[in-house]
């Protein structure tokens, strides 16, 4: 068996909502002006720096990312086909400690439950007993499985469903008082590697995070999630810069990306820059006790944002005023003051409004 | 010699504490090079001595920096004693050890972090906790550093930066260590500016 996806990018097909669109070589990726609309603009004041930031992930507004648990939108189904490309060329991008069968089965019940209860024209699933049925009409998928039979599906529960959901997700396991990064799925990774992290504790793995120990914030972060509760999942937002839209920036594919950051000019640096954004959640597993963790990776190209006028006066105003570790850190430190001079030409010194909606 | 004292770095740099008797049937120790002077000074402060080498099983093997105690431990009546002539010869007797081992068998590891990270990660992959492990840091500073782009280990790495010795790539050494994979990450670095490499500076002996 196998996962064999058959997408559909006819004209008319799902009245035309998935984009054909590449993150990798030519590089067709981009936003329809909806799509614009919707991004998720992290920066909720004309500055920045760490914090916890997390908040409860309750349904948002409509129309927004915020609206589902899980926001499948156009990019999804060109997301999975670069994901399927990423794992054949390198398949220790998903790896799950053995103890984790478990939670990888928690976490395709959320995932197929949410999306066939969010997007019933796209997915459904019904049940008998612990023979589940589930079709994913964007991918063509059409799968009879028993629930808890990993023997009944083409991958591990937790791989299957994952190459069918955009965004990277972690197990962690609970022990300790402590959580173990112990299972991922990792194609559209900010420059951090699953095989290197895997099996380690949450300080470990968040060890070359500058500035922010020494704040207390993972601190207040661990003890903030031991204490999440099933049913009530919460999210925050993370973000870097990526020349290009390529979602796969991993450390392991570094010498062949890490070059394009010096591609920057002022005529390309509109369209090539894109702010990445990580609308992440997480999730308590009723079955393992585990936390799933999502980190949905949303691109938005320079030339893109600018278009609505409050973000382009605070995006510049965050990129010229950031401290430079966390620049450094996040990779863009080389490129910076180019990316503030562009877009300067964006902000006119009128005052921002709070909060991140695009016209509030 | 007593044990080597880091500076202080982030979080998932391994830190390393000072060999103490625990109470147990059986102790197993592996160390390498200066390593067997913990050894040494740990059976110096056991009460029961007589107890302690009745239970006693060291594997020892020389330090990457050649220093060879064979003698000493040798000379300490432990009930099994056994030198390899190099690491990678070490680790399957450890493992079948292992295989056999005991509930509440107390491990010491003592030496170099390669030799300390390597015994580690083969004990807890038998289900023993690290933190049940105890390790004392002695002798050579040389690190194990895994490439994070063709997953290659280089052993006894003394530069930074250093050639990977699979791919070639020019990796600078991050504190950044995985118990799994009992290494150091390497990062190529001149992916940005490639050609660009900064001589090499020693800094582990």
């Amino acid at each position: 068996m196998s996962l064999d996806f058959k997408p559909n990018f006819e004209p008319g097909a799902f009245g035309d909502f998935f984009r054909d669109e590449t993150f990798r070589e030519d590089f067709t990726y981009r936003n329809s002006p909806e799509g614009i609309r919707r991004f998720p603009f992290p920066f909720d004041r004309d500055d920045y720096m760490y914090s916890v930031n997390m908040e409860p992930h309750t349904p948002g507004r409509k129309g927004s990312v915020f609206e589902h648990a899980f926001d499948v939108d156009e990019h999804y189904v060109s997301e999975m086909v670069d994901r399927a490309k990423v794992l054949a060329e390198d398949p220790l991008r998903c790896q799950s400690l053995p103890h984790m069968t478990l939670a990888g089965w928690d976490l395709l019940e959320l995932i197929m439950e949410s999306k066939a209860r969010d997007y019933p024209q796209w997915f459904s699933l019904t049940k008998e007993g612990d023979k589940w049925h589930w079709i994913n009409r964007p991918l063509g998928i059409d799968q009879h499985f028993t629930f808890l039979d990993e023997s009944t599906l083409p991958y591990g529960p937790f791989e299957y469903i994952t190459r069918q959901t955009q965004g990277d997700f972690s197990l962690q396991d609970e022990r300790d008082n402590d959580l173990w990064m112990d299972a991922g799925m990792i194609t559209s990774q900010a420059d951090w590697s699953l095989d290197f992290d895997i099996g380690m504790s949450f300080m470990e793995w968040h060890a070359p995070v500058p500035l922010a120990h020494e704040k207390g914030i993972f601190d207040r972060a661990l003890k903030f999630l031991l204490k999440l509760q099933h049913g009530a999942p919460v999210r925050r937002f993370n973000w870097t810069m990526t020349v290009n839209p390529l979602l796969d920036t991993a450390p392991e594919t570094y010498p062949k990306w890490g070059p394009t950051k010096t591609s920057l000019t002022p005529e390309n640096l509109g369209h090539k820059q894109h702010l990445r954004v990580e609308l992440q959640a997480l999730f308590r597993l009723p079955r393992s006790n585990a936390i799933a963790f999502s980190i949905r990776c949303y691109l938005g190209k320079f030339e893109e944002l600018v278009t609505v006028p409050k973000w382009a006066r605070r995006l510049h105003r965050v990129v010229r005023d950031v401290h430079p570790d966390v620049a450094a850190y996040k990779g863009f430190l080389r490129n910076r003051d180019a990316m503030a001079h562009w877009l300067s030409a964006y902000d006119d010194g009128a005052p921002t409004t709070p909060g991140w909606w695009p016209d509030d | 010699m007593t044990k080597t004292e880091f500076p202080p770095s982030i979080k998932s740099r391994p830190v390393y504490g000072v060999l103490e008797p625990r109470p147990g049937t059986v102790h197993l120790v592996v160390a390498d090079g200066e390593g067997a002077e913990a050894v040494l000074d740990l059976l110096g402060k056991v009460p029961d001595r007589a107890a302690m080498l009745a239970g006693l099983h060291i594997m020892y093997t020389p330090g990457p920096n050649g220093t060879d105690q064979t003698d000493q431990l040798q000379a300490l009546g432990a009930r099994q004693f056994f030198r390899a002539p190099t690491l990678p010869t070490l680790l399957p007797r450890l493992a079948q050890v292992l295989a056999t081992a005991h509930m509440g068998t107390q491990f010491y590891l003592s030496g170099t972090e390669g030799l300390m990270g390597q015994a580690e990660r083969d004990i807890m992959a038998t289900g023993v906790p690290f933190a049940d492990i105890q390790k004392e840091h002695r002798g050579s500073t040389l690190r194990r550093v895994q490439c994070v782009h063709c997953k290659g280990i280089t052993e006894n790495v003394a530069t930074d930066p250093f050639a990977c010795s699979h791919c070639g790539l020019n990796l600078f050494v991050r504190d950044h260590y995985s118990r799994r994979l009992a290494a150091f990450q390497g990062v190529n670095i001149d992916a940005e500016d490639p050609g660009q490499v900064p001589a090499p500076v020693v800094r582990f002996k």
